[in-house]
């Protein structure tokens, strides 16, 4: 447990805790208004005292809108991801654990979604969905589903071979109990490496369905969103991406850094 | 004799601060120009870590020379290469100082043709190219004697057999004339048969070049068939060094009389009637024979055995050959005894334990173990007759999950068939630990904290948790020290004498399983070619491939060297057949009514 608050541990965490925070508190403290309220006389201003990070091309608050759109980019990407997981992980186990037929069709329908690319995918189902939240959580999901499955089994498929897996089917383990004690906790690694990774990818998906409509409804913001909407004035306003570009960034490597210390303390193997 | 190169007080460590391990400790010795130095040590014992310091590749592996000095003595002068700079050490590396693997399938590129790594060291070192440089080339190919060398040059490492590959990595190592052959376990790899080949190839390279051959392994076999000289190391320390034949006939150091106490030497069952355990140092207990019962009793029955796998080809993956792994295998194992299996890499002895347990599903035959069919058994069934039967692997870094504490997979079994909970669960778990003697402290453990031997009686422990009848031990010593393997040698005996086991041992060693062995099949291709009893067999072998093999063998003992000039034995043809294809069966001629041989059609 110690691991978590000492050295790479302890700035992932804190990343992780602080963005957590900001994501859940901002919109109880502070109001909507904030991150949509125009000021066509501040247009594209850089940072200043009166905004702290700048403004956007309506001349709206940089700094409100990213700690605003948090909440939505966060539980957008982190539900969708862990949908994937839900979804991508029976999956994967199953095609990788069981083989023959199963795995050929289940590996068949992965690869059909696969083919897609995930945001047209995604795109699709919201389209016919229609545009609200959870109908992109779904979207997202479905659309890196595939990806987690693939991994999850080739994971398992490696797993599966390992004599320990063959010592204990020589025990007379059944599979469920396999799976759970042997499987599934020999895999766990590739899979926080993934879903962090993931998360990534999804705070953007989500951007790329706001930007056809199908996401994120203007005015209200989110940071896949802001990037989209820097498009334009990137050599004018750079801090346009770089703000909320930024606040990506940091999310993403205070979860990979949290991700790599979570592996660490569930590895017997690394134990201090 | 001139030093061609001298080391002297020669330290590396590993890692820093905190962490830093000696791996090297002041070694220092000479190896002189036409000998075999042989360096020989246990895992740990820094014997690589002293020859990659002597090419500075060690630096690449995270290490660094602290002290001492490594002279390399040219015509132009001593030159230290502990200090010597990265230009001059590529001159030296390939060029004065050669250098084999052991691993022939990875230490060559598999993009490139033999030709092209062939003719890089000339290029680089010797400014040579184009048909000069394929001159070379061929030349090199014959004279680590590869058949048919003109077409070798255009082939692809892929095409070669392991052999082949290696004969290609000394030719690299040749090909600048080096001074000194640097050998790091080149025949660990190797099957016995191909292993007695390319010793014999570099003893004569040794020979013709007057080079110098350092040569790495943790084989006393090995030693005692190729040394001149002989260093004995042991955690990055020499504790002996001298003639081959005084650290065989009198060792000094207590390590090198114990190591040397633990390697089984072919031959020394002779005459004795049956197995017994092998007499460590400080083991003053005269030792106890596991002679069998006057009328065994029938444990396993195996009868025409045959596995075959599928080869799919073709881009819709169509079932369009068959590997016979195994082919028409019959033999009984009785109560209380050991059979070994044995045989090279791809007889399919693995393959034959494996379906015997159900591992891999056999292709047809019939095995019965104590009155029940286990091949006809549905999947309640098979649960049920593998309480009776159980396996030791080979490797045991990765036959236990390394995310479980080792008590709970000792007690995986007795879970698995309800035999055991709470309490009485975990006195039974001690017990086993007890039994294979490790300590209780361990239990809560895990597996990496462990070292290979002590993981290996794990799996045995976890083996013989459900009190089965027959163990199937495929190569469960093999990836073990040599003073490590007779401890958990002597160990399998004993719990054969006491408990009454049955084992099936799958071994590629001679020497092992003339030691532990009432009765012995070798395997060839798929099939048992001679199967008797273990005194018949190694006292008066019969088929064409056993001799071969017992041919190859090498044994712990200078005196009885084996190596003759350009050891040529049969390549192993393929055991991939057309779907069409109808094996003939299995006919044995009886020299004696349990000695029999395959009938060569």
């Amino acid at each position: 447990m110690r691991r978590f608050f000492k050295g790479k541990g302890l700035v992932g965490t804190f990343i992780v805790i602080a963005v957590l925070l900001v994501a859940l508190l901002a919109p109880l403290v502070i109001p909507d208004s904030y991150a949509t309220q125009m000021n066509m006389r501040a247009r594209l201003s850089g940072p200043t005292w009166d905004h702290l990070f700048g403004t956007d091309q309506l001349g709206r608050d940089l700094f409100y809108r990213v700690v605003l759109g948090a909440q939505t980019s966060i539980m957008i990407a982190g539900a969708a991801v862990l949908m994937s997981i839900v979804i991508g992980l029976p999956l994967g186990i199953i095609s990788g654990y069981f083989g023959g037929v199963i795995d050929n069709v289940l590996m068949r329908l992965v690869d059909t979604l696969l083919s897609f690319p995930a945001l047209l995918l995604a795109l699709t189902i919201s389209a016919v969905l229609g545009p609200n939240l959870t109908n992109t959580i779904i979207a997202i999901g479905i659309a890196f589903t595939p990806f987690l499955a693939r991994i999850i089994r080739g994971e398992a498929l490696r797993v599966t071979q390992m004599p320990y897996v063959e010592a204990a089917r020589a025990a007379g383990t059944t599979d469920a109990w396999m799976i759970v004690r042997h499987i599934l906790p020999n895999i766990m690694p590739a899979i926080i490496v993934q879903g962090t990774i993931s998360l990534a990818f999804a705070i953007l998906a989500e951007a790329g369905l706001s930007f056809l409509g199908l996401g994120t409804q203007p005015p209200n913001a989110s940071w896949g969103l802001m990037i989209q909407a820097s498009r334009d004035y990137l050599d004018v306003a750079p801090w346009t991406a770089l703000v909320p570009g930024a606040a990506v960034a940091l999310t993403v490597l205070g979860l990979n850094l949290f991700g790599d210390t979570l592996r660490d303390v569930l590895d017997p193997r690394t134990e201090t | 004799m001139t030093p061609i190169v001298s080391i002297d007080k020669l330290r590396v460590t590993f890692g820093s601060g905190a962490g830093t391990v000696e791996a090297v400790k002041d070694v220092s010795f000479d190896i002189a120009s036409g000998e075999t130095f042989c360096v020989v040590g246990e895992s740990g014992s820094g014997k690589s870590v002293t020859s990659l310091s002597l090419m500075r590749l060690v630096e690449f592996g995270g290490g660094q020379i602290m002290d001492g000095r490594l002279t390399l003595h040219r015509e132009t002068g001593p030159l230290d290469i502990a200090a010597a700079d990265g230009d001059t050490m590529r001159d030296v590396r390939g060029d004065e100082i050669g250098m084999i693997f052991q691993e022939p399938m990875t230490s060559l590129n598999p993009v490139f043709t033999i030709e092209r790594q062939l003719t890089d060291g000339l290029r680089v070192h010797r400014g040579i190219s184009g048909p000069a440089a394929r001159d070379r080339a061929l030349e090199l190919l014959k004279e680590v004697r590869i058949p048919e060398p003109e077409q070798r040059l255009q082939q692809y490492p892929h095409e070669l057999s392991g052999g082949m590959r290696q004969r290609v990595v000394i030719a690299i190592a040749m090909a600048c004339r080096p001074r000194m052959l640097i050998a790091d376990e080149p025949t660990t790899a190797l099957d016995v048969t191909i292993q007695a080949e390319i010793l014999a190839l570099i003893n004569r390279l040794k020979r013709e070049t007057g080079m110098a051959v350092m040569f790495i392994t943790h084989d006393m076999a090995v030693v005692a068939q190729i040394a001149d000289r002989v260093v004995v190391m042991y955690r990055g320390e020499v504790v002996e060094e001298g003639p081959v034949d005084q650290i065989f006939s009198d060792p000094q150091a207590a390590y090198t009389k114990a190591l040397l106490a633990a390697v089984p030497r072919l031959g020394e069952m002779r005459g004795k009637p049956a197995p017994e355990p092998l007499r460590l140092v400080g083991d003053t207990s005269e030792p106890k024979p596991l002679l069998p019962k006057e009328d065994p009793e029938p444990l396993l029955q195996v009868k025409n055995l045959t596995t075959y796998f599928p080869v799919k080809g073709g881009p819709m993956r169509r079932h369009v050959a068959n590997v016979h792994a195994v082919e028409d295998v019959s033999f009984t194992l009785n109560k209380g005894e050991t059979l070994s299996l044995v045989g090279e890499s791809g007889c399919g002895k693995s393959s034959c334990g494996r379906s015997i347990l159900r591992l891999v599903e056999p292709t047809s035959g019939t095995v019965i173990l104590d009155h029940q069919n286990v091949l006809d058994a549905n999947h309640r069934d098979l649960r049920r007759l593998r309480r009776q039967m159980q396996m030791i692997f080979q490797d045991p870094f990765a036959s236990l999950n390394p995310y479980m504490r080792l008590a709970a997979q000792v007690a995986e079994p007795l879970k698995n068939f309800g035999l055991a909970s709470g309490t009485e669960l975990t006195e039974k778990v001690a017990a086993l630990f007890d039994r294979v003697e490790l300590s209780r402290d361990y239990m809560r453990r895990f597996p990496h904290e462990l070292s290979g031997g002590q993981r290996q009686r794990i799996a045995i422990a976890r083996a013989l948790a459900v009190s089965p009848k027959l163990i199937i031990a495929d190569e469960a010593v093999s990836a073990l020290d040599v003073s490590v393997q007779a401890q958990v040698l002597n160990l399998m005996m004993e719990l054969q004498a006491d408990l009454g086991l049955s084992f099936l041992f799958i071994s590629h060693d001679m020497a092992v399983v003339e030691r532990v062995s009432h009765h012995l099949a070798v395997m060839y291709l798929g099939r048992i070619v001679e199967i008797g009893p273990r005194a018949a067999i190694f006292e008066d072998p019969r088929h064409p491939y056993t001799k071969a093999l017992m041919r190859a063998v090498p044994i712990a003992d200078p005196s009885r060297r084996k190596l003759e000039d350009d050891l040529k034995f049969k390549p192993i043809p393929s055991p991939i057949h057309p779907l069409t294809f109808t094996p003939d069966p299995s006919q044995y001629e009886e020299i004696t009514p349990v000695h029999k041989v395959l009938r060569v059609s």
